[in-house]
């Protein structure tokens, strides 16, 4: 069957399935509609898509390839294949969303940019477009992020952006995506907000998945080339928000491959979660009884968010895509067995994807199966909580 | 429904009002004698009190109501409890609920709407639930009696305004600058525009807040608007450990600045 439609979503009604919609405060709301209003137009002038395509091919380096690991494969008995997005310039996905946003940013004559950033990858590619495009940036990150990602930080100050540590609450992204939403509600006549995941209110969460749709597009052909015409039969992401499991599922949609999207145990919104309404959108959501939300947690501060994009409820509600869990150990050692298999040090979030496949190869994923996993990131900004998890464990790199 | 076929209670009263309108915000459960603010507001010359039921992401709200709120949800607030402490309010004034949506998702927007009016609450107000998302708790609140206040900001386009004003039930509640709750030193020209384009829009009553920060700007707004909304005000003063006694001064001050912009 096709399934195009339901991961269109309807832009005009802001809703998949019953998920998403338009949950802010009345001052951003003419906003959100002038972002749909603009996005669609952009997203339908081809001189806008061939000026995003320009950058994505020349400053990001795509097409990123897809890796066929051997060793790896030999190893779990099913044919694995790598979507390299650990390649991009800034080190993962998120630049791919940042550059069609801040050429957006541009175009709707905005000056300022603000964003919000867990890992910090976000914020550094965020940080990138705007130095590239001479944007002021200001940049909303947790205080427990600020401390576990001080790299990041670093690199985004270098970049020229100004971090603003967030004291509120858990002191992770979600509490950073409410102070970005807090100084957004006051500038919005000259900032634009470049939302890093599907997540938020309409349209965020389907512009979001546009911009990232290259990696499922680029990944069909990719392995059609490979696989002479055939498909892979599971297509594997880590999802905390989404984009980057969003991206890639868009590719498949139309095809047979089961569609996984791994979430972190501690931060499983559909695992552990109930339909709630936070952050602009309906979707589902760690909370306790009365609706409070809860604090997610993670050893990967990107999947530390206890909610999820509102595409992936509504695939998980139809059965198009599934949403198993790993845990923090677990995705250590995947970490360690990426790189000494592949010669591949994924982040901590891509690992939870690599760290699902080494449970269920043979198991849920059955022998001979062909596995496109989404290597979303790169694990440069996580070897010092690495070297500490793993001397913590009395083991060694 | 026509604006004229249905007026809540609330409505009817603060029409019925014949001076400029004076609503304090009190966070429930703040502390354990919270129920004492409200009183002490209302005999200080509040004309009807705001009631904010806390949340764990109050995306509207600035530091100091941010911090309310986490000193509530502390002490292990929950919507019940709030509306099970209003059982000692002497209901001598209105009473408006405001929280963020998910609360009363969780609750159930009917049995929401049959509690609040169950505790003395006659209206509520929710940030995160504009025009677009709300008509399914506009109905669920009418067929309780509870109105359901809207908000409108500077940046609202003209055409929106007037339908956010013939859908706003009790009042319409106009935002005085962009920005999240908090006292600061802005000039009250936003303010006042705010409550013109409104006055322009709706016979409704029209009250003004977020950025009523002194005496002296609500005075000036209330030239224009038919009353203010004080929060983070009575807040900072709760959070300086002013007690009742603080609120009511504090209170007072604001009813006489109103009584000086006419009745």
């Amino acid at each position: 069957m096709s399934l195009t439609s339901t991961f269109m979503g309807d832009p005009v009604k802001g809703r998949f399935g019953e998920f998403g919609g338009l949950f802010v405060p009345e001052p951003i709301v003419p906003a959100c509609v002038e972002l749909e209003r603009a996005f669609t137009e952009a997203w339908a002038d081809p001189e806008f898509r061939r000026e995003l395509d320009g950058y994505l091919k020349h400053y990001v380096g795509r097409p990123s390839p897809v890796t066929e690991c051997r060793r790896l494969s030999e190893e779990l008995g099913v044919r694995v294949l790598a979507k390299r997005e650990d390649l991009n310039h800034t080190g993962s996905h998120k630049i791919n969303n940042v550059l069609g946003q801040a050429l957006l940013a541009k175009r709707m004559g905005k000056t300022r940019v603000i964003a919000e950033t867990g890992a910090g990858q976000h914020g550094v590619a965020t940080a990138t477009a705007c130095a590239l495009f001479g944007l002021e940036c200001v940049v909303y990150m947790g205080e427990v992020d600020v401390e576990r990602q001080q790299l990041n930080v670093f690199r985004m100050e270098l970049l020229g952006a100004e971090v603003r540590p967030v004291s509120s609450g858990s002191r992770t992204l979600k509490d950073a995506v409410n102070d970005a939403l807090r100084d957004w509600v006051a500038s919005v006549d000259t900032t634009y907000y470049c939302m890093g995941s599907v997540l938020g209110p309409h349209p965020y969460p389907w512009m979001v998945r546009e911009l990232q749709r290259v990696i499922g597009d680029e990944s069909l052909a990719q392995c059609r080339e490979l696989l002479d015409g055939a498909d892979p039969t599971h297509v594997v992401a880590c999802v905390g928000g989404g984009s980057n499991a969003a991206g890639i599922f868009a590719g498949f949609a139309d095809t047979d491959a089961a569609l996984i999207g791994v979430e972190a145990a501690g931060g499983a919104a559909i695992g552990a979660g109930r339909v709630g309404v936070v952050h602009g959108a309906k979707s589902m959501l760690l909370q306790d009884g009365a609706g409070q939300v809860l604090e997610a947690y993670s050893i990967s501060a990107g999947l530390d968010y206890p909610g999820i994009g509102p595409e992936h409820s509504h695939l998980a509600d139809l059965g198009r895509a599934t949403y198993p869990s790993v845990t923090d150990d677990e995705v250590i050692v995947a970490v360690r067995e990426l790189s000494r298999l592949e010669g591949l040090i994924p982040a901590l979030e891509s690992a939870h994807a690599f760290a699902y496949l080494f449970r269920e190869a043979g198991r849920g994923i059955p022998l001979g199966s062909t596995v496109l996993v989404n290597l979303s990131g790169r694990g440069d900004k996580d070897m010092h909580q690495v070297i500490t998890l793993l001397n913590g464990k009395g083991g060694k790199a | 429904m026509t604006t004229t076929a249905y007026l809540t209670a609330l409505e009817t009263h603060l029409r019925g009002t014949d001076r400029k309108l004076l609503v304090p915000y009190v966070t429930g459960g703040v502390s354990d004698d919270w129920i004492d603010y409200v009183h002490a507001a209302v005999d200080a010359g509040a004309d009807a009190v705001e009631i904010g039921i806390p949340f764990s992401d109050p995306v509207i709200d600035g530091p100091v109501i941010q911090a309310a709120s986490v000193r509530s949800l502390d002490r292990g607030t929950t919507p019940e409890s709030v509306l099970r402490d209003l059982a000692a309010y002497r209901r001598d004034v209105p009473l408006i609920a405001m929280t963020y949506y998910n609360l009363v998702l969780q609750h159930g927007q009917r049995e929401f709407a049959r509690d609040l009016v169950a505790s003395g609450v006659n209206g509520a107000i929710l940030p995160d639930l504009p025009l677009e998302e709300s008509a399914s708790w506009e109905a669920d609140a009418a067929a309780h009696g509870v109105a359901t206040v809207l908000i409108a900001a500077p940046s609202t386009p003209d055409d929106r305004l007037a339908a956010l004003c013939s859908r706003s039930t009790g009042f319409v509640y106009g935002m005085g600058v962009m920005g999240v709750t908090g006292e600061r030193a802005a000039p009250t020209d936003s303010a006042r525009d705010m409550a013109r384009r409104l006055k322009a829009v709706t016979d409704k009553p029209v009250l003004i807040g977020v950025g009523v920060s002194t005496k002296e700007n609500a005075e000036k707004v209330a030239g224009v608007a038919d009353g203010v909304i004080i929060g983070a005000p009575v807040m900072r003063r709760v959070a300086e450990a002013g007690g009742a006694a603080g609120v009511a001064e504090l209170i007072a001050g604001f009813r006489a600045a109103l009584d000086r912009a006419g009745g």
